[in-house]
């Protein structure tokens, strides 16, 4: 603080520093005009109205009443909410007990890291065709593997109860952001706070509760928040699972039917991508958007609460 | 008074028992160590099936055996010849490059300005960053194509680069909070000799930052070589303009019985991720550490 007073630059500089900071900033207000604050105006406009990229015909609140007549959006509704309630907690919970084994090693701790760390950057389209294959009962070793201990393994891509945990597989396989993000936090955590801990007597579980969980949760909340709204826009792997396990294009000319196997896997973002892209139903591909972009913020206010407190702190 | 005289008790009690304390600690040390080989060989062996089932050959892949009868080599030239496998890696290393370097020439002032400027709404200008950061591009996809139809930039891959020219949410939000680490000593400083804001940025904030944007580069450069989402909604048909995560999607069903040919390709599209990755290791991690614990 004192030495901040000390040296404090010329007030007229100070006076300007709003003038320059619009300068700085122009280039991006101008983004986030074009690019967020126009679409999201337009899409309210479009919702009410029919579009086809051709024809735009005022419908009031047809788009809106259509959506609770079309099972698919509820079923592509339930199917996000699968993702957020099942895989995030899978991810995280995954990720926080890797992270735990892993910062308690004495050695090697920079090896494993790499291995650990490795699948996320494989490409989202390469990993999931990569599972799908592995996955597949009569080619793929994974179900060898689970029979060797007695396990008959489902057909998981090709199976509509199997197919969405199988994704969480593939999202456990690639959480190694996760993991990283996780191993710094934890060895953030002061040791003498366990050497505290185990002196009261607390055992693993009582020092994990107690001063793992409280030490860690700012980086806690903000990876489940990130994971969730990654869960609310997961798109790119449900898709090529579908498109993989059921062998169709979604070329030109052939009919894809998004969510194989029996719309499993019809993510809301999928089917706000088929409605409005392929059916050109771009309206009604608005009303999702607006449902998704309510979700979204739900969970982006939680985000922002904090970050506006932190502000406040610093 | 209780617990000083507790704590010397509990400790002669422990040493009363050597060996069966020994023990517990050997087997602690062999679970340990036990459960983290499992997870190392779990991490890496869907990647070893993958490279195995590439070598096979058609007929062999369709089987259940897992170790390849014959070393088959050529498979991946064959993935070569039978796609536009290089045409693709073109388009997305134009990509990913074009749209790196747009990203920082946008996202660095902007940061800069957040980070060490004080005005009104300043706050609020940084609440609209991680709102834009958390927004899923499927809200504004219908209004944001439209626009790119009327400029007729659709069927390539324009619409994917150019707005990287107006910042990027999330390199703006990860360089912002490395740049708030910097003392202001230093930049006031800076000030006091008579620099202007832009040579600050150069003299000062940039040879400081450069981990940051070594690590923003990467991630950006990352994104698009991976991205699937964008080039679907813009690329268009023609398979000249696609990208590499547009033509593995579709390589399966062109190559439907050839599963030793897809698991090629996947492995030649992964290939140049992981040789970026083990020359940078340090950067990768040190950024990924960044988006999470100063978050």
């Amino acid at each position: 603080m004192a030495s901040r007073a000390h040296a404090a630059p010329p007030s007229r500089w100070r006076r300007s520093e709003g003038l320059r900071a619009l300068v700085w900033l122009s280039p991006w207000l101008v983004g986030i005009s074009i690019f967020f604050v126009y679409p999201l105006v337009a899409t309210v406009y479009f919702s009410f109205h029919r579009y086809d990229l051709f024809t735009l015909e005022f419908i009031g609140l047809d788009n809106w009443r259509y959506l609770f007549k079309d099972d698919r959006v509820w079923t592509s509704i339930q199917n996000t909410l699968w993702l957020v309630v099942f895989m995030v907690p899978a991810q995280l919970i995954f990720a926080l007990g890797v992270a735990q084994l892993i910062t308690r090693l004495k050695s090697g701790l920079g090896l494993i890291r790499t291995i650990v760390y490795l699948p996320s950057l494989v490409p989202m389209v390469a990993g999931t065709v990569a599972f799908v294959f592995l996955m597949n009962p009569s080619t793929g070793p994974w179900n060898q593997l689970l029979a060797l201990v007695g396990i008959t393994g489902p057909d998981w891509f090709g199976n509509p109860a199997w197919s969405k945990p199988s994704l969480t597989l593939l999202a456990m396989w690639s959480c190694g952001n996760m993991i990283v993000i996780f191993m710094a936090a934890l060895l953030d955590v002061p040791k003498h706070l366990y050497e505290a801990a185990s002196i009261d007597g607390a055992n693993a579980w009582r020092q994990f509760r107690s001063v793992t969980l409280p030490m860690i949760s700012p980086v806690l909340l903000f990876s489940t928040i990130t994971a969730v709204i990654y869960a609310l826009q997961y798109f790119t792997q449900a898709m090529i699972a579908s498109r993989v396990a059921s062998g169709s294009t979604d070329s030109a000319g052939s009919v894809f039917t998004p969510g194989y196997p029996d719309q499993s896997l019809l993510t809301l973002p999928q089917w706000l991508f088929h409605a409005g892209f392929r059916d050109f139903s771009m309206g009604y591909a608005c009303v999702m958007a607006l449902l998704l972009f309510a979700a979204a913020m739900l969970f982006t206010t939680v985000l922002l609460r904090r970050f506006r407190y932190a502000e406040e702190v610093s | 008074m209780s617990a000083t005289a507790t704590a010397p008790a509990r400790r002669r009690a422990v040493r009363a028992r050597p060996a069966a304390g020994a023990r517990r600690k050997t087997l602690l040390w062999i679970a340990k160590h036990a459960i983290t080989i499992v997870l190392c060989i779990i991490f890496i062996a869907p990647l070893v099936f993958v490279f195995l089932t590439a070598l096979m050959t058609d007929e062999q892949a369709l089987t259940s055996e897992l170790w390849p009868q014959t070393w088959n080599w050529s498979n991946f030239a064959a993935v070569f010849a039978k796609s536009k496998l290089v045409q693709w890696t073109l388009n997305t290393f134009l990509y990913a490059a074009l749209a790196t370097t747009f990203t920082l020439l946008s996202s660095i002032p902007v940061a800069y300005a957040l980070a060490r400027f004080r005005f009104r709404g300043r706050k609020l200008a940084f609440l609209l960053v991680i709102t834009t950061m958390m927004l899923p591009p499927q809200v504004v996809a219908v209004p944001v194509y439209l626009i790119w139809a009327r400029f007729d930039l659709t069927d390539s891959l324009w619409p994917l680069i150019l707005p990287m020219l107006l910042g990027d949410a999330f390199s703006i939000f990860l360089l912002r909070q490395f740049l708030v680490t910097i003392p202001r000593d230093y930049t006031d400083a800076a000030r006091v000799d008579g620099c202007s804001d832009v040579k600050t940025l150069f003299k000062v904030i940039l040879p400081m930052a450069r981990p940051a944007i070594a690590a923003v580069a990467l991630f950006q450069f990352f994104y698009c070589w991976n991205d699937y989402y964008g080039p679907l909604l813009y690329a268009g048909v023609d398979q000249e303009g696609w990208t590499l995560s547009l033509g593995l999607a579709t390589f399966k069903a062109f190559h439907s019985v050839q599963w030793n040919l897809t698991m090629a390709a996947t492995l030649l599209v992964t290939a140049p991720v992981i040789v970026i990755f083990f020359l940078a290791q340090k950067v990768f991690i040190e950024g990924v550490t960044l988006t999470g614990v100063k978050g």
